[in-house]
């Protein structure tokens, strides 16, 4: 009756190389379905996703700084997860930065730029571990498990946001729920002219070149790596999982941190509550996506970046909703997933 | 009238052979028990018999007629069923709804319905247990019975229970036992796997041993004794390594005592285990499996914390030692599970280095070249067939257990703690490993043996101990130690 059997292997460098190839044009087929529910041209909507944005330099820039906290919360996800630390909770921990990063900014008008803006990013960085910490400690300590904890943390500071944004940062006149704007010197330089290309996508490519470096070149990378793998093989080769798991723990939440600090300096200079469109969560696509490489991380992170400007594009061109790039990035997420857990299945004879 | 007969059953895992000409008969009403060791093949042919694999050739009959059994669902037609090592209870469902499940034929399924058809069986087969709670809220013990009962729902007439005892406490043995017993007189045959001597001559009527993939015999109970059984599950054709000269036992360097420890469920495992190493020995620790040797290698390399008792090394307290100062202190420690203690996932040459990762380690960075070029020396020192950058995985059972011993052995360590250092190896590894040993031991180190394989442990050491239900018994020197007095010593019964 069963003449073939599934047995476990591990997929061959090319394959794996091939997967995240394969899931884009498989999510494209796919997606086109929705595509002409829409009522519009699968190759038409393509078109204008993908090669549209690049086709000016404005548009391709903007492509960029859309990526920029994607960049900075897939690499936070890929710390984390290398680390076997199921961190759900980049979208909280980016909000953390932002919040951090807009006190600073509001509060120190007689600063240069030179000292305020480190200031903004090491305080970023250090909200984004603070709120990463609970979970993390209730992890370590108490197993309890971190999808949960990290996830549920997003909404507690999403009211934190509501609160600051409806009371203390509440502007008397305008009403508006929005902070007051950051001084003029904490504003991250534009990197090129009549763009909105800042600098915040440099702090992004460095955290992509030290995250690299120290996951396969220091001794608390290979601990992550040894403890993300089999921590009961990490553990008896005398490894400490339960410090290293914190390390990752924090750090992941410092990156994302980064990335709430950098939309604050680089694009909106005031906090309001749609900071972020997600990049949190997308995060983790553009992790999966990448491999848990930082570099193909990176550049996952730029492809979504791509998606999401050409959704617009999209939606302008052919009047379909800009929710069908929500749709695309869903399905390549689950087409992602779906291989990376076949690729440790072969198929033989019995 | 046979209920089951297999004939000439042969199955490989690859170069393996798991089984090798098996011929087995299980009369109707008798409890048969399958006794062997770790690794003797029992769950592999019981697993034929249940269609989860297919034999390379044989036959099977159930009632005298040849049967294909291609898949569990034949063998629930046939009347077979099996409660596995692993239970396979849905823990979020009641019990009667894990008992019908696959089972129903109906779209619908009223709670009211099957609460009161799996009663009516409970009470039928005199398995109690309560149909309408969640199952994981039941203990182990219990859950066992549901299995039993599911198989009994779908009407099995042979039952096969893979190591039903080893999970649960001596009371809830008892009551299995109990159980069994009543259920055999209503004409249920069972198939009773266990590797532990005092069970199979508690409940069975017939014994069917098995060592390394053959039948070594197949006797009633009334005619064999504890003692000829563990001589039928362990003695072997002795090994290719023969012993050397009387050798010359130094100082004493690690002490044991009175170690108390529990199991990952909670059992109490080790009582009160003592014994001293001296340099230049091996001390070989006999006994079949799962009498506490795990916990004793978990507890001497830091995996576990022991309630009481203490571990000492020249002087130095390593009782609650973590695996790294342990390490440090001049242990070479190997785990008893090779999977367990190595990761698949990193390079041949990261796997050698982890203990070491301070000394590779300059200015923040590792020093790749020197991990590389210490693991090609390694390599060709233990004869390993790899390259310092494949990834561990790859690698076959032997040369990893090279790797793991690699590791451990290249910082000359004072004492080596080797935990089934051959389990599962080639006839080639085995002796290299071995050859090992016996080098460690010339250079002075003490080293602590823990086998399942007589032969091998009366090969190597210098003393014999055996642990049997997590005491140690009788410390005897190798001279004195015969392979008859060590089966009596492991049976438990004297
Ligand atoms: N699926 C499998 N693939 C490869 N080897 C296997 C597999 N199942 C069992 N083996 C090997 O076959 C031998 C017999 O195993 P098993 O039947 O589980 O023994 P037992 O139940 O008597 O302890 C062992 O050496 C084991 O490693
Ligand atoms: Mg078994």
């Amino acid at each position: 009756m069963f003449k073939y059997k599934i047995v476990r292997a591990s997929a061959p460098v090319w394959m794996r190389t091939l997967i995240p190839i394969v899931a884009i044009l498989l999510s494209f087929l796919i997606t086109s379905i929705f595509v002409i529910i829409a009522g519009a041209n699968p190759l038409a909507a393509f078109y204008n996703f993908l090669i549209v944005p690049l086709s000016s330099q404005s548009s391709a820039l903007e492509v960029l700084v859309k990526s920029t906290p994607l960049i900075l919360t897939g690499i936070a996800v890929t710390f984390a997860f290398t680390a076997g630390y199921f961190n759900i909770g980049a979208e909280g921990q980016l909000y953390a930065g932002a919040i951090a990063a807009v006190w600073i900014g509001i509060n120190f008008p007689q600063l240069p730029s030179i000292a305020i803006l480190p200031m903004m990013i090491v305080g970023g960085f250090l909200a984004g571990v603070l709120w990463a910490l609970i979970p993390a400690l209730l992890k370590v300590y108490l197993k309890i498990d971190e999808v949960v904890t990290t996830l549920l943390m997003n909404s507690i500071i999403m009211y934190f946001v509501s609160y600051l944004l409806n009371d203390y940062w509440r502007n008397p006149q305008s009403g508006y729920p929005q902070s007051p704007d950051i001084s003029a010197a904490a504003h991250f330089v534009r990197l090129i002219p009549k763009s909105r290309l800042h600098l915040g996508f440099i702090m992004a490519l460095l955290v992509v070149v030290i995250v690299y470096f120290l996951i396969k070149r220091t001794p608390l990378g290979l601990r992550m790596r040894a403890s993300g793998a089999n921590a009961a093989g990490a553990r008896f080769a005398g490894i400490n999982v339960s410090r290293t798991m914190l390390t990752a723990a924090l750090v992941t939440g410092g990156i994302a941190g980064l990335a709430g600090m950098g939309e604050i300096a680089g694009i909106h200079f005031h906090l309001i509550e749609a900071l972020s469109s997600s990049y949190g969560y997308t995060g983790i696509i553009a992790a999966t996506l990448g491999g848990l490489h930082p570099l193909g991380v990176a550049l996952a992170a730029v492809f979504i970046g791509l998606i999401s400007t050409g959704s617009q594009t999209v939606s302008l061109a052919l009047g379909v909703p800009v929710y069908l790039g929500d749709i695309v990035q869903a399905t390549l997420l689950l087409v992602t997933l779906g291989m990376l857990l076949l690729q440790n299945y072969r198929i033989e004879r019995r | 009238m046979y209920a089951i007969e297999m004939v000439g059953i042969n199955k490989h895992f690859g170069n393996l052979q798991a089984n090798k000409d098996i011929h087995f008969s299980l009369q109707s009403g008798e409890i048969h028990a399958l006794l062997g060791e770790n690794g003797a093949g029992k769950t592999t042919l019981m697993r034929i018999l249940y269609g989860l694999y297919r034999p390379d050739s044989g036959e099977i009959l159930v009632n005298g007629q040849k049967t294909s059994i291609l898949s569990p669902k034949d063998a629930i037609q046939a009347g077979i069923g099996m409660v596995t090592q692993h239970f396979t209870l849905v823990p979020t469902l009641t019990v009667a709804e894990n008992v019908v499940l696959g089972y129903t034929h109906s779209q619908l399924v009223s709670q009211k319905d099957i609460e009161a058809k799996v009663k009516a069986a409970s009470e039928k087969f005199g398995i109690h247990v309560d149909p309408s709670v969640m199952v994981k809220y039941l203990s182990v013990g219990e859950r066992q019975r549901v299995e039993i009962l599911k198989a009994l729902y779908r009407n099995a007439k042979v039952l096969i229970m893979d190591e039903p005892t080893a999970v649960l406490v001596p009371q809830e043995v008892d009551a299995l036992f109990e159980s069994l017993l009543k259920l055999v007189k209503t004409g249920l045959s069972v198939i009773f796997i266990s590797h532990k001597l005092n069970e199979v001559m508690a409940v069975c009527d017939q014994i069917t041993v098995l060592r390394d993939g053959q039948v070594t015999g197949t006797v009633k109970k009334s005619a064999t004794t504890q003692v000829d059984l563990a001589k039928m599950m362990v003695g072997r054709d002795t090994s290719g390594i023969s012993r050397q000269i009387e050798h010359k036992i130094g100082k004493p360097i690690y002490e044991v005592k009175d170690l108390n420890a529990l199991s990952n469920q909670g059992l109490k495992t080790l009582k009160g285990v003592s014994f001293t190493l001296h340099r230049g020995e091996i001390l070989g620790i006999a006994g079949v499996s799962g009498n506490g040797q795990s916990e004793l290698t978990k507890v001497l390399t830091g995996l576990l914390i022991p309630t009481s008792g203490s571990v000492f090394m020249d002087g130095q307290d390593l009782t609650h030692a973590s695996p790294s100062t342990i390490t440090k202190a001049g242990v070479g420690r190997t785990p008893e599970d090779r999977h367990e203690g190595m990761i698949g996932d990193l390079t041949v040459a990261e796997n050698l280095a982890m203990e070491d990762l301070d000394k590779y380690t300059h200015n923040g960075f590792l020093d790749q070249k020197a991990i590389v070029k210490d693991a090609e020396k390694k390599i060709a020192d233990f004869q390993i067939k790899a390259s310092p950058t494949d990834a561990l995985r790859k690698l076959s059972g032997g040369n990893i257990q090279k790797v793991v011993m690699a590791r451990a052995l290249s910082r000359n360590p004072k004492v080596v703690i080797a935990s089934q250092p051959t389990r599962g190896l080639d006839v080639g590894a085995t002796e290299y490993i071995r050859k090992k040993l016996l080098e460690e031991r010339n250079r002075g180190a003490a080293v602590l043996l823990l086998s399942e394989d007589l032969d091998e442990v009366l090969a190597l050491s210098d003393r014999i101990a055996v642990i049997y239900e997590g005491c140690i018994r009788g410390i005897l020197p190798v001279s004195e130690a015969t392979a008859e007095k060590l089966g009596l010593l492991m049976a438990g019964t004297c």
